[in-house]
């Protein structure tokens, strides 16, 4: 169905009852009067009001939707035009619903003891609208309420039906694994521990990363793991805004550290907004967790500011 | 100064669906370049490919009419491997193992599997545990790893990304005016390249060069032999190869200063020292241009301009460069549509002809361990 299929369809239901012979749960009553009261914060109503009667109070005016709700079990007395117009719009893919926005005119006080009874009209339904929520369409209803018969007040409502917009929320267990043979497995073994571990030449003592079955310096296949301090500074860093990544949500940034042991390595760069981020700037590690995977990150710290 | 010369150059098109195989692509190149030689398939002896070809020499070879081969070998690293090929080729033809030696690349780079997608899942080889250490970071386009080059370039000379898009619109300039290219006739100004996206920052869309189906081939022969073809040889007056000491394929960070390209300064010692030549005596440079930045750093490590100088020099147009538009205007090929530029600017032949080229610089891929070449006209 095209978009103005849709909309031709859902205009159609203007006009239409949304609830026909509605009655209030229960009369207007006094401890549901006090409630609100102390719910809202307002003082309650005078208990005698002149020329009513004694025991009778005055609901204040902005209750008037209480009377008119259909409670937990949900709502009851909806046309059958209603609920089509609903399921129209959930195969449409607007499945989702917020309340927007509420306009009440008040014609007579409501008193307790007051039976309630009411209708409500789909005044309109809205060509589609893009929100930030998502894309849908606004249903305003307009409720004419009664007591004991007599209009007392209108109370029009609008809800916003709507397809929610498709917020990416990566989660760092998407992420791509880490490349673990057997020349890089203890670096690996080292993080599941939160130790950043680097190697070290027992030959002539030059430490290294990336890790390697051999000394770029002099060559001996002799070597033993030190955990790295874990300070650094940037040494250099990447804001990556495409392709997307599964895990990550652009713009993220990478750094190359150099920790304080001399080696670089690469690694994400938190707590600092890409644009914040200096060359030189002091970095210090933390782990964080990708589904079941540790990893050392480093956390920027802005000096100066 | 080799005793050998590249006798012919032959391409596809250059399109973004080829809807052609990569060997039907690479067969094609082939044949348009032996066509350009006048030699017949028959005469040709070995063959040279890129170990990311997924075109096997044989099949090469039977799908145009190429028959028993003496020689053939493949060259690793991506576009590194470009000008190493003719390097091989020369080789060989010097040593006297072959004859007749044609060099190749065909991809569907474009509509096949794109590098840019990045790797994600790699084998625990030393190759895939290398690149692997970027990955959980979200470090694995080929944009990425320059960017981080490139970043530091920048601050190491205090520089803006403007020096970059020197770069782009030079080779859009050449584009332009090249019927072959992608980019023929759709120049770029400086502004155009500052608007465009970031992709992986400091690198815009338009410091990334495009992506490309098609082949390009070359035939390369012995000097002697070379000088009774059709075509006016152009010498390969110097090849090299070049790693560095910690190299690295594009995650060059761990040793040095990566605000430098230590793969280009050994090969560009190793032509100067074989040529005979310097700075000064290069007409064009054809230099791999994959990213922006990766240029700069070339001119730099070649010693055309001083550290940072880069982008000033380019943007003065003293030295021409990349005249068919570069791998950002032209096709990306590998580095192998380079070399054809170079043999085009030296034959007199290029739709940029520079008057009286007479030796070229032409460089591969960048960043990983690469190769260069100084084609020169005979005598
Ligand atoms: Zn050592």
């Amino acid at each position: 169905m095209t978009v103005a299929d849709l909309s031709a369809q859902l205009t159609a239901y203007e006009g239409r009852s949304a609830v026909l012979g509605g009655r209030g749960r229960d009369p207007v009553d006094a401890a549901m009067i006090r409630h609100w009261c102390e719910a809202m914060g307002v003082p309650g109503p005078d208990p005698a009001v002149p020329g009513v009667g004694p025991g009778v109070a005055e609901a204040p005016p902005a209750m008037l939707q209480v009377w008119i709700m259909s409670g937990l079990s949900g709502a009851v007395g909806r046309t059958a035009a209603y609920e089509e117009l609903v399921a129209l719009l959930d195969r449409a893919g607007c499945t989702a619903v917020v309340a927007t926005d509420c306009e009440q005119e008040y014609l007579r006080p409501l008193r307790t003891g007051d039976e309630i009874t009411f209708d409500a009209v789909i005044e309109s339904v809205s060509p589609r609208k893009t929100t930030a929520l998502g894309t849908g369409h606004f249903i305003t209803t307009r409720t004419e309420i009664r007591a004991n018969g007599e209009l007392a007040g209108i109370h029009r409502f609008r809800v916003l039906r709507y397809a929610p917009a498709r917020t990416r929320t990566a989660s760092p267990a998407e992420r791509p694994r880490p490349v673990i043979n057997r020349d890089n497995a203890g670096f690996w073994e080292g993080v599941a521990g939160h130790r950043l571990l680097i190697q070290r030449c027992t030959a002539c003592g030059r430490q290294r990363f990336p890790w390697l079955p051999g000394c770029g310096e002099c060559g001996s296949p002799l070597w033993e793991a030190v955990e790295a301090s874990g300070e650094g500074v940037v040494f250099s860093y990447v804001v990556m805004h495409h392709p997307p990544v599964p895990g990550f949500e652009a713009p993220y940034a990478v750094g190359l550290i150099e920790l304080a042991e001399g080696v670089r390595m690469i690694s994400s760069l938190v707590g600092v907004a890409p644009a914040r981020i200096r060359i030189g700037m002091p970095v210090a590690l933390e782990f964080v967790r990708a589904g079941d995977q540790e990893l050392p990150v480093f956390r920027a710290y802005e000096e100066g500011l | 100064m080799t005793a050998a010369a590249i006798v012919g150059i032959g391409a596809t098109a250059f399109t973004k669906d080829s809807g052609r195989s990569e060997l039907a692509l690479a067969a094609e190149a082939v044949r348009a370049a032996l066509a350009d030689t006048g030699l017949a398939p028959g005469d040709v002896d070995g063959m040279v490919t890129f170990t990311m070809d997924t075109s096997p020499e044989i099949a090469v070879a039977r799908a145009t009419g190429i028959g028993e081969l003496a020689f053939f070998s493949r060259v690793h690293y991506g576009g590194g491997a470009a000008c190493a090929t003719v390097q091989q080729a020369a080789l060989a033809v010097t040593a006297g193992v072959a004859d007749v030696v044609v060099c190749y690349r065909a991809f569907n780079e474009r509509s096949g599997r794109r590098f840019g997608a990045g790797v994600r899942g790699r084998e625990p080889s030393a190759e895939g545990v290398a690149l692997g250490w970027g990955l959980p970071f979200g470090l694995l386009t080929p944009a990425s790893w320059a960017a981080m080059h490139a970043r530091r370039y920048l601050h190491m000379y205090g520089l803006t990304t403007e020096v970059f898009g020197h770069v782009a619109v030079t080779d859009r300039r050449y584009a332009a005016r090249n019927p072959a290219a992608y980019f023929h006739g759709r120049p770029l100004t400086l502004a155009e390249h500052a608007a465009s996206r970031w992709i992986a920052e400091p690198l815009r869309l338009l410091d990334c060069c495009q992506e490309t189906d098609g082949g390009q081939a070359l035939v390369v022969t012995s000097l002697a032999r070379a000088r009774t073809l059709r075509r006016p040889p152009v010498v390969i007056a110097a090849a090299a190869q070049g790693a560095a000491r910690g190299q690295e394929q594009m995650t060059g960070f761990y040793e040095g200063d990566p605000g430098g390209l230590p793969e280009t300064g050994v090969v560009a010692r190793r032509l100067w020292r074989d040529s005979g030549l310097g700075p000064a005596d290069v007409d064009v440079a054809v230099l791999y241009d994959h990213f922006t930045p990766y240029v700069l750093m070339q001119l730099e490590e070649f010693g055309f301009c001083g550290p940072g100088e880069g982008g000033g020099l380019v943007a003065s147009g003293t030295l021409p460069i990349n005249t068919h538009g570069g791998q950002l205007g032209e096709a990306y090929l590998h580095g192998m549509n380079g070399i054809a530029e170079g043999v085009r600017q030296v034959r007199g032949t290029s739709v940029n002809q520079v008057p009286g080229a007479g030796r070229v610089l032409v460089t591969a891929g960048s960043g990983v361990p690469t190769s260069g070449l100084i084609l020169a006209a005979d005598g």
